[in-house]
């Protein structure tokens, strides 16, 4: 690999600082940037570790919510998370492998915004606030089309504060070569209203499916589903699946998403 | 340059790294400890799992001076302390559970974590822990019977070839 500097700063304040470096980029959990970094599709000067930051660590409960560290583990979250949010702990545990979960975290998940990536669809399923290094933003305005966020280049992901529904599931149809989602849905009642983001199929990342949002509002039942369907214009189209067969996939998974929620 | 140290197999080690120098380069390079392998290089195929804090990670995707200060465990400290094999890895050997060998050690060391955290795992659960290991040799029907037996369960029902 190319050369390049590593700090590894122990408080939030001084990695806030070092990211305001010329070519400073943020390193989590290095799942994605280490690889895409070897491959040159990604070449910072100084990568600035997260890793040795407590505060940035961890699962709480505050009220209705859950709050998750940004450099929180997918192994952290898939235990810590169970007893309150089991919908979001069972997601966080069908990520990649038990070696990729281990060094993973929200943080870098959501900050990379892939359109295959599972935390996608739990922080805008959710309702999510994301707390950044700035300022708060809504999960609805956060994810900018795939690969594209919210976030300025030296702003760094805090913590991420999801409400607690009174159900959710995520359905995920894995892609057996990556273990991302070849297209997945997570669903959320929160007894006034549901929400369901669909990721893995569009081309724009993740999105709301507001029709099956309204239809399941009237009756939480996979029922309420039948025909609606997705035009598959706008789908991904690649080797692992048409753009049909992927708008046929989010209705599948949403219905499976809906059955199991608890 | 920077001098870092770590805990390799129980032993304080000290050595050079720079920002990009990766775990499997440090163990493999700096200190000779060719028994990590390095497949993909891409953290897909598992060739390269040690265990760092008692956790498997893919060496491959991780930096060395990330990880400063920790304390790793390769294939090299996993025989018993007379040298013989410990229980994985005789299992490995007794029920074929490898042909070239290059995947092994990521298998060993992952099986070795999935035991530690579940001692009597289902064939289910052990073909699901190793998910992140790829072998292109054996079919993976004899690493999961040998990570079985290695567990103390009767393996004498596992076919060698049928699909589960
Ligand atoms: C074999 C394999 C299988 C996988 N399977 C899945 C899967 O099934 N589902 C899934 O969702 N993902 C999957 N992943 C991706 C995995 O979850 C990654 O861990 C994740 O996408 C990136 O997180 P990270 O902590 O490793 O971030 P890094 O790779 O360290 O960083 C990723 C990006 O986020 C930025 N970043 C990191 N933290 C912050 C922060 N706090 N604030 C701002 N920016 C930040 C970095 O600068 C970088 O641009 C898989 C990865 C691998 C290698
Ligand atoms: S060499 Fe590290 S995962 Fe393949
Ligand atoms: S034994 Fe050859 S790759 Fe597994």
């Amino acid at each position: 690999m190319y050369a390049f500097d590593f700090v590894k700063p122990a408080t939030l304040s001084d990695a806030v600082a070092a990211m305001e470096q010329e070519g400073a980029q943020a390193l989590a959990g290095g799942q994605t940037l280490l690889p895409t970094m070897k491959q040159r599709l990604n070449a910072p000067d100084i990568l600035i570790s997260l890793n040795g930051i407590a505060e940035l660590r961890g699962v709480r409960r505050e009220e209705d919510a859950l709050v998750i560290g940004a450099a929180t583990t997918h192994t952290e979250v898939a235990r810590d998370a169970a007893a309150d949010y089991p919908g979001l702990a069972a997601l966080a545990g069908q990520i990649g492998d038990p070696s990729v979960r281990n060094r993973g975290t929200l943080g870098g998940s959501v900050a990379n915004n892939d359109p295959s990536a599972c935390y996608p669809a739990a922080v805008l399923g959710s309702g999510a606030t994301i707390a950044t290094s700035k300022r708060e933003i809504a999960a609805d305005d956060f994810f900018q089309g795939m690969f594209a966020t919210a976030l300025d280049d030296d702003e760094l992901i805090t913590a991420i504060r999801f409400p607690i529904p009174h159900k959710a599931a995520y359905a995920k149809f894995h892609q057996p070569a990556s273990r991302f989602a070849l297209t997945g849905a997570f669903v959320a009642n929160f007894g006034d209203g549901v929400r369901v983001a669909i990721t893995g199929a569009s081309e724009e990342g993740v999105f709301r499916w507001t029709e099956a949002e309204a239809a399941l509002s009237d009756n939480f039942d996979a029922a309420a589903l039948d025909g609606l369907t997705l035009p598959a214009k706008g789908m991904i189209g690649d080797l692992h699946g048409t753009p049909e067969y992927r708008a046929h996939l989010v209705a599948v998974m949403t219905r499976r998403a809906v059955a199991a929620a608890r | 340059m920077n001098t870092i140290s770590m805990t390799v197999n129980g032993k304080t080690v000290s050595a050079e790294a720079e920002g990009r120098t990766l775990l499997s380069g440090f163990l493999r390079e700096g200190l000779g400890l060719t028994g990590t392998h390095v497949g993909c290089d891409t953290s897909q195929c598992g060739a390269c799992v040690v265990h760092v804090d008692g956790k498997p990670v893919k060496s491959c995707s991780v930096l060395a001076m990330d990880v400063a200060g920790s304390e790793i465990r390769t294939i090299e400290g996993m025989a018993n302390s007379d040298g013989s094999l410990n229980a994985i890895q005789q299992a490995f050997q007794d029920h074929h559970g490898l042909q070239c060998g290059f995947c092994t050690p990521g298998m060993v060391m992952a099986a070795a974590a999935l035991l530690a955290e579940n001692p009597r795992p289902t064939e289910a659960e052990i073909r699901d822990y190793l998910e992140g290991n790829i072998c292109r040799c054996t079919g993976y029907q004899n690493i999961v019977k040998a990570v079985m037996a290695a567990s103390g369960q009767d393996v004498s029902e596992m076919s060698a070839i049928a699909a589960q």
